[in-house]
């Protein structure tokens, strides 16, 4: 089985958030980057658990630039056996798509595991994006995958629960947490990563959709209003009559 | 020209979440000068889908069709495309809800158009563009997006607006995409609803709990505190860790992003991982025994105490409350 899987680069959460250029560009000064979570802990581990199983191979696609190679070297300890970086910004959702879908139309792959959203722009877009343009069925916020015969049963997040249902491959899925346990790479992974393959290939010309125009910070944290332990009458009428709340 | 929502069934009701983007739809069209119309997938009732004509819906384009009554987002966004035909329309407006997530993008790429993700406010319109703004970095900034294509995509943050209804009726026309059995992709085998308790993704009102109780057998009080407030039960992220609670309570950046009306924290610190899932919530009250605990500079009213006799007393005073409303 081939299955792709999509990592992102993203400032790590305990992150600073800041803006330069009068709020026109994010500012990375000081800013410590990361795999997105939902792609390392969730897309890429399922992917290699389910090569591990079945045999096969993982390949991992990064739309960046070269100072994203630690990412990727870092995606080929935990695991991947290749991977595969277009060498462009990363600035738009549907630009990142097509560069993705453009690589997976050249290889027959099984199955594409994407990571539900990014933990930067939380917009939860390119799985199906990418499912779009390569015409696949896709199922997102995934909890659960197993492969059997070419058919996935697969237990996504529903309001209120979940829901259980079967596709044919090839598929595209949006992966979230409960689909796998996060690995660390041990040395022997970290050691092997370094002579993995991993090519750099020119970008796609594709318009972009979207552009930030600029940014916002909220103004000032909010300012908390204190009630006393022992007067929670008080908490309640302040819901009631001032925040409207109940 | 229209301005197309996508409208959700679910057990034969239009969904919550529906009837925000319908509203947001319709303010869209209002601003435009243009007609405000809907697509439903699935079987659903006449009278339940004209009431969206209280939302400005002037008329709905309904596939009554047993196929659609499960999610399948490739069948789904075809269908769609082509109320997007039939209708002329250059905007749709979608639910940022469980499905409207994976179908929105896939709208965007169908009808190669713009696509924000999470829209908080009304889009503004300037010729051929159109900006609006959504959250980023999981609610530390917010940005303006600037669509560039004719067609437009706009998924709406579920609880970003207050739906006000009027009395119109909507027009109900049959609606009949040409799919063929192959189009869909999935096969629904199973589904697992909590049953008799609220949907935490729908909720108004959220109560959560978290290390600060100290084990799962103290929950009781915050479950009769949810129960009398009619609110959804939630957690952080250590206490389903370590199965106090099951994941399907997690909130925060790696579990469910809630934006609820009233948010009551109870022994959770407020770990930035936590307040990415939370701080879009209107009102947030923290009860904590720690006054550095961090969640006080994202509250709005705070008790620096015991959550064990706090929230006995909350209870009393809610049932107090109740009884005088």
């Amino acid at each position: 089985m081939k299955i792709l899987v999509p990592i992102a680069k993203v400032p790590d959460t305990t992150s600073k958030i800041a803006f330069t250029d009068n709020n026109t560009k994010f500012s990375p000064d000081g800013v410590t980057f990361i795999m997105n979570p939902t792609d390392e802990w969730y897309a890429l581990v399922r992917a290699i658990e389910l090569k591990e199983k079945q045999g096969g191979e993982v390949v991992v696609i990064h739309v960046g630039l070269a100072d994203s190679e630690q990412i990727i070297r870092k995606a080929l300890a935990i695991g991947a056996d290749k991977a595969v970086r277009v060498d462009a910004d990363p600035s738009d959702a549907y630009f990142v798509a097509a560069q993705i879908a453009a690589h997976a139309k050249t290889e027959n792959y099984d199955l594409i595991i994407a990571g539900k959203e990014t933990i930067d722009y939380n917009s939860y877009e390119v799985g199906g994006m990418v499912a779009e343009l390569l015409d696949l069925p896709c199922v997102a916020l995934v909890q659960k995958l197993d492969i059997e015969n070419g058919v996935a049963t697969i237990k996504r997040e529903i309001e209120g629960g979940t829901e259980t249902v079967e596709a044919k491959l090839p598929l595209v899925i949006c992966a979230q947490k409960e689909l796998a346990e996060a690995r660390i790479p041990n040395m022997k992974g970290i050691m092997g990563a370094r002579t993995k393959p991993l090519a750099v290939v020119p970008a796609d010309a594709t318009e972009k959709f979207t552009t930030i125009v600029n940014y916002a910070v909220p103004e000032k944290a909010k300012e908390c209003k204190y009630v006393a332990p022992d007067n929670v009458a008080e908490l309640v009428r302040l819901l009631h009559e001032e925040a409207k709340a109940i | 020209m229209a301005v197309l929502t996508v409208v959700e069934i679910s057990e034969g009701k239009i969904k919550k979440a529906s009837v925000e983007a319908a509203f947001y739809g319709s303010k869209i069209a209002e601003g435009l000068g243009t007609d405000s119309v809907a697509v439903v997938l699935g079987e659903a009732g006449a009278d339940e889908l004209a009431t969206l004509g209280q939302l400005g819906i002037k008329k709905v384009l309904h596939a009554n069709d047993a196929r659609f009554n499960n999610f399948d987002s490739k069948a789904f966004s075809k269908a769609i495309g082509e109320a997007v035909n039939a209708s002329g329309a250059n905007v749709v407006s979608i639910s940022f809800n469980q499905n409207g997530k994976l179908l929105a993008p896939r709208l965007s790429v169908r009808l190669k158009a713009a696509y924000v993700p999470g829209a908080v406010d009304l889009p503004v319109f300037s010729g051929a563009t159109a900006t609006v703004k959504k959250n980023v970095f999981s609610g530390k900034a917010s940005a303006q997006y600037q669509l560039n294509t004719e067609k437009k995509v706009f998924a709406v943050n579920p609880n970003s607006l207050s739906p006000v209804r009027g009395t119109g009726t909507a027009t109900v026309e049959a609606f009949a995409p040409a799919m063929t059995d192959t189009d869909f992709s999935t096969v629904v085998k199973a589904t697992d609803k909590i049953v008799g308790e609220i949907p935490l993704s729908e909720a108004e009102l959220v109560v959560s709990a978290g290390r600060g109780l100290k084990g799962p057998e103290n929950w009781g009080m915050i479950e009769e505190l949810a129960k009398l407030l009619g609110a959804a039960t939630a957690c952080s992220r250590a206490v389903a860790d370590v199965d106090w609670r099951p994941h399907h309570e997690h909130v925060g950046q790696t579990g469910l992003t809630i934006r609820p009306n009233l948010y009551i924290a109870v022994g959770i610190s407020g770990a930035i991982q936590h307040l990415a899932g939370v701080n879009g919530s209107k009102v947030i009250v923290v009860i904590n025994t720690d006054p550095e605990a961090p969640f006080f500079k994202a509250a709005d009213y705070g008790i620096v105490g015991d959550a064990f006799q706090v929230v006995p007393q909350l209870v009393e005073e809610i049932k107090k409350f109740k009884s005088a409303h």
